[in-house]
């Protein structure tokens, strides 16, 4: 373990074992708060906030904290730094904090934040672990606004609306209305079961991506130069 | 002279997947013509738009799937889902509408879910339901039957008919409450008053203008179908008599709290096409005949119960969706006897050698 592969750590959050597509963690948040791009990225900075957090803070006690009470330890340590994040929400972003309500606090709940604690930052020393954070929070952040924007533009036919709610109001000129001022609103990709839909939708993309990357790497391993001759070792070639 | 031994069974019957379906999309005639005598033809053309789209739906998705596209579409399920979902459609309710809800249909629930015979919800009803949660103004306004139109006005020519399918013109003038709604929102009258004060019920004889015979023009082609065999009687018996025990048990002979009689819950909405056409589809419904009984008489009380209590122009499409959510878990429970032995055996039980 003395050298760390920081780009497989990256590639490991960002796509191979996205907490969203692949391990399927951190569900509820993933579906419930995916109505609109700024719901879903102000959801996704504070668990990425979080979960960068608490691997930093559970790799920094990982000597000191005995096997049989780590789970109970972990959770504490998560409950504060989410706790932190709702109170800057509702310093910063007192609208949003309030759009959200419950799923701020359910922060602590999310299985990734957990799931990444114990099998990664309790057993990696503090860098490592803050770029596992950091990368699965990002790669948690991408399929969270992926799906948000999907949502958002089928169902209201508007994108980035409301950002002012997050970046303040040079931000409320951002929303872009895709299908003109006519479009009625798809609704049922708004209501829960377009979230399961989409969700759906984006991990079959991505196994339909997967499975093409291995295609064209299995072709290119078999691949046979044409002209292959034998050499000679001995003698002289004519 | 020489026998052939053959075992059993001896008689074979010669239904086809395309055969069920070409009788299915028959006895939907009465019903369609129905529909048509009464509320003009605006369901003609939800069929002819629902028809096409499904055509071009399911050919598109079987050349994506890699499948043969004629082999399947010569099979009519398509069709029949089209024809289903188009005949459940408000007349004369927007193109989009019927695309979208045939979209859903077609690829989300039937495809998506692996094609013919691999769909757990029906693909018709998940189309309807897509389309009244999405848009609710255009689901809940069914036309005026015509009967109850008022003086000096008629049903819609053909021409009329596209221009409001097509949105040049407004439908508003042709729609009215339904019977269902109307008798949801009865403050305060008993239902004899109801049912000579509205109009939808002064015209009718039992449950509003129109709807009635509409439901009994599909009860004689579900009864065509019975007769032909395409299914068994289970199913559409158990829902139709679990509505009719609750209504009559909810009856109170018709005060102002009314709801409904039985006659009226299995002459209005969408009963009849419910109990003979989507409650008895054989791949979302339960198996064994036992399974059928209570699969349909689960239907049955949904519909009451979301009829009565709940927010919706009709609870059919609801009732059959939560009710396929059951029908695994149904058939779990009911597992026939086998021939030769004394007791059922239980779907997951542990075989004994």
């Amino acid at each position: 373990m003395s050298q760390t592969d920081y780009r497989d750590i990256a590639l490991q959050g960002l796509w191979k074992n996205n907490p969203g597509l692949v391990q399927l963690l951190g569900l509820c948040p993933l579906l419930a708060v995916t109505g609109s791009v700024v719901n879903a990225l102000g959801l996704g900075l504070a668990t990425m906030l979080v979960l960068t957090g608490s691997n930093l803070a559970v790799s920094l006690i990982r000597h000191s904290v005995s096997d049989a009470v780590r789970l109970p330890a972990f959770v504490m340590i998560i409950a504060a730094f989410t706790t932190c994040t709702e109170l800057l929400m509702q310093a910063f972003t007192y609208e949003l904090y309030q759009i959200l309500g419950i799923f701020i606090p359910l922060i602590v709940t999310n299985c990734v934040i957990l799931g990444r604690a114990d099998a990664f930052a309790s057993k990696h020393p503090p860098l490592p672990a803050i770029a596992d954070g950091l990368m699965m929070g990002v790669g948690f952040l991408l399929v969270l606004v992926a799906i948000g924007s999907i949502r958002e533009i089928i169902g209201a036919g508007t994108w980035l609306a409301n950002m002012h709610l997050l970046f303040g109001e040079a931000a409320r000129s951002w929303q872009i209305n895709l299908f003109g001022d006519n479009y009625r609103g798809f609704l049922v990709a708004i209501l829960p079961p377009g979230a399961f839909l989409v969700a759906g939708l984006l991990i079959a993309l991505k196994n339909i991506v997967d499975a093409h990357i291995q295609q064209r790497l299995a072709a290119s391993r078999n691949q046979v130069p044409k002209t292959s001759r034998r050499v000679r070792t001995t003698g002289q070639i004519a | 002279m020489a026998f052939i031994r053959v075992t059993s069974p001896h008689a074979h019957s010669a239904n086809s997947t395309a055969g069920v379906m070409r009788q299915v999309l028959l006895a939907t005639l009465p019903g369609l013509a129905a529909l048509t005598v009464y509320f003009g033809p605006g369901t003609l053309l939800n069929l002819l738009l629902a028809c096409t789209a499904a055509v071009a739906f399911e050919a598109a998705v079987l050349k994506l799937r890699q499948r043969p596209v004629m082999f399947y579409l010569r099979d009519y399920s398509a069709l029949v889902t089209a024809v289903l979902l188009g005949l459940a459609l408000p007349p004369y309710c927007p193109w989009w509408v019927v695309v979208v809800g045939i979209f859903f249909a077609i690829v989300v629930a039937k495809h998506l879910y692996g094609g013919l015979g691999y769909n757990p919800f029906n693909p018709a009803m998940v189309g309807y339901v897509v389309l009244l949660i999405s848009f609710p103004l255009e689901m809940s306004q069914w036309a005026t039957p015509k009967g109850a139109l008022v003086d000096g006005q008629s049903l819609p020519a053909l021409g009329e008919a596209l221009s409001k399918v097509f949105g040049v013109a407004d439908l508003d003038g042709y729609s009215s409450a339904t019977p269902l709604d109307t008798l949801r929102q009865s403050s305060g009258q008993t239902l004899e008053d109801l049912y000579r004060g509205a109009a939808i019920f002064a015209s009718g004889r039992w449950a509003g203008n129109g709807w009635e015979w509409v439901n009994i023009a599909f009860l004689l082609g579900g009864a065509y179908l019975l007769y032909k065999r395409i299914f068994t009687w289970h199913a559409p018996v158990a829902m139709l008599a679990s509505l009719g025990v609750l209504a009559i048990v909810f009856y109170d002979s018709g005060s102002s709290n009314s709801a409904g009689s039985p006659l009226f819950h299995w002459l209005s909405g969408a009963t009849m096409l419910g109990a003979f056409f989507i409650v008895t589809d054989p791949v979302t419904s339960a198996v064994s005949n036992k399974g059928r009984l209570i699969y349909g008489a689960g239907v049955g009380v949904l519909v009451f119960v979301i009829r009565t209590w709940g927010n919706y122009p009709d609870a059919v499409a609801f009732a059959v969706l939560l009710m396929n959510f059951a029908a695994p878990f149904i058939d779990y429970y009911t597992v026939p006897r086998t021939y030769g032995h004394n007791k059922a055996p239980r779907a997951t039980a542990k075989k004994v050698e």
